[in-house]
């Protein structure tokens, strides 16, 4: 499954090109996170990555195989949350699976109580507070022991309680050996959280670098920008 | 105008049998044409709601079309079928309540798989790229949609029970409005009505009203406490 190699991908939706051939590689360790700014494409690139939409060009490459080998998760900005149990909407994931429904049982059982709503698990899933949504959307991809975990904007519009909770599970999950990849727009997020970061602008990725290395001395002007809040449109704005 | 009403009261308080057994048969023939509707109707519906095939749109403007189908057309197309000459001739259920759940599943049918269709439509088109990363076939979709979307469905599900109790034509051309026996509210109505016996019209008026109030009000009330309870 990894490396992960990205050449040359392109989706151009109505001739206007969102990613214009872009190159990327991703080791299997660690949290990655893309930075950018809105309509760049950070989301669509997770959704290409999960095979959910497919590209115009260009080729993903799984360690040599056109499909990843492993399991591959995603948890959307908005989960999708069954009108069900919470415990019904972590298990109903688990059936496609070959388990035995002990097992699915034991296994929804470990996730909840890991993210903290063991105590919630008769409740309906839509009556969660949005950072209990967030967290069992979690727990349903984690239940489902991806390789790679996509999580596109996990703590949007959560509260700092909520999202402190949410980062630990994330990195909970990344400690399990999972590779997480991530968008956020949230700069102290990517500060706290990612071992290395991918910086997308124009459809193309401007840098990918060590965390560290990206905050502290960003090499690409488009990164210094974005760090500094000169965004695109306020430049434009403001001439 | 005011005799007539209190006739219809006096009919109604007194229970009486004619009434009741008119009732009763209304009841059982819509009910078993709605567990019909609703059997074939609602996975229909879903299948429908799912699946990717050429010509599904086509489908979908025929079934629509459908919900809007003339009863007596049906009554004429079953009475077709159940005639001695006819396909079904051999069951003989022409003139038999039978005849009558047929026709009506015949009209719901249509109307609770396209009302279906468009409800789990938008539940497809929300759940599925979660779906598709789980690995959930559309098989399995299908029923986990219909399972997520039943109390909304039960709104298509008590359309269809309108549409089967309120119709008249059908039930007339292949019940054969015989007394005692295929006689139900809409054609007991439409008879006594021509006859001049308007008391026995407006208390099975009442009664129809009534009913369809009723069941409104459980769908109502059964919506709001869902959404208090699921959200």
């Amino acid at each position: 499954m990894f490396p992960l190699h990205i050449s040359g991908l392109c989706f151009v939706p109505n001739g206007r090109a969102i990613l214009d051939h872009l190159d990327l590689e991703v080791s299997g360790e660690g949290i990655s996170v893309i930075l950018g700014p809105n309509g760049t494409g950070k989301t669509l690139l997770l959704r290409l990555l999960a095979g959910l939409l497919p590209a115009t060009g260009g080729s993903i490459d799984w360690a040599g195989a056109a499909q990843p080998g492993g399991r591959l998760a995603m948890v959307f900005q908005q989960p999708m949350l069954l009108r069900m149990s919470v415990f019904t909407n972590v298990e109903f994931a688990l059936r496609p699976q070959a388990m035995s429904a002990a097992e699915r049982r034991a296994r929804t059982e470990e996730v909840l109580e890991r993210v903290g709503l063991a105590h919630r698990a008769r409740d309906c899933a839509r009556l969660l507070s949005g950072g209990e949504r967030q967290r069992l959307a979690l727990a349903r991809a984690w239940a489902m022991r991806p390789r790679l975990l996509l999580l596109d904007e996990p703590t949007a519009s959560l509260d700092p309680t909520a999202t402190e909770q949410v980062e630990r599970i994330i990195r909970e999950i990344r400690t399990e050996g999972a590779k997480v990849l991530m968008t956020t727009h949230n700069l102290g997020q990517a500060t706290r959280l990612a071992d290395d970061i991918i910086f997308i602008a124009d459809g193309r990725v401007q840098e990918h670098a060590p965390a560290q290395r990206f905050f502290a001395h960003p090499q690409s002007p488009a990164a210094r920008a974005f760090l500094q809040g000169e965004l695109p449109w306020r430049i434009a704005f403001e001439h | 105008m005011t005799a007539t009403l209190l006739d219809a009261l006096s009919l109604l308080g007194s229970f009486d049998h004619r009434l009741l057994e008119i009732v009763g048969l209304s009841l059982r023939v819509s009910l078993s044409a709605l567990v019909i509707g609703a059997l074939l109707g609602l996975p229909l519906g879903a299948w429908l709601a799912v699946a990717d095939f050429r010509g599904r749109g086509a489908l979908i403007v025929a079934l629509n079309a459908l919900m809007g189908l003339p009863s007596v057309v049906v009554g004429v197309l079953v009475y077709l079928a159940l005639s001695r000459s006819g396909p079904f001739g051999g069951y003989g259920l022409l003139f038999s309540p039978a005849a009558m759940v047929v026709a009506q599943s015949v009209l719901v049918v249509p109307l609770i798989a396209a009302v279906s269709r468009q409800i789990v439509e938008d539940a497809w088109k929300e759940y599925a790229p979660e779906f598709s990363l789980i690995g959930i076939g559309r098989p399995q979709a299908v029923v986990l949609l219909l399972a997520d979307c039943r109390f909304s469905l039960s709104v298509a599900t008590l359309a269809g029970l309108g549409r089967a109790m309120s119709e008249v034509g059908a039930v007339m051309i292949v019940g054969g409005n015989i007394d005692g026996y295929t006689r139900v509210m809409t054609t007991a109505i439409a008879l006594e009505t021509s006859k001049g016996d308007l008391a026995l019209s407006v208390a099975l008026g009442i009664v129809l009203m009534s009913i369809i109030f009723g069941l409104n009000a459980v769908a109502h009330r059964l919506r709001c406490w869902a959404a208090r309870r699921y959200g």
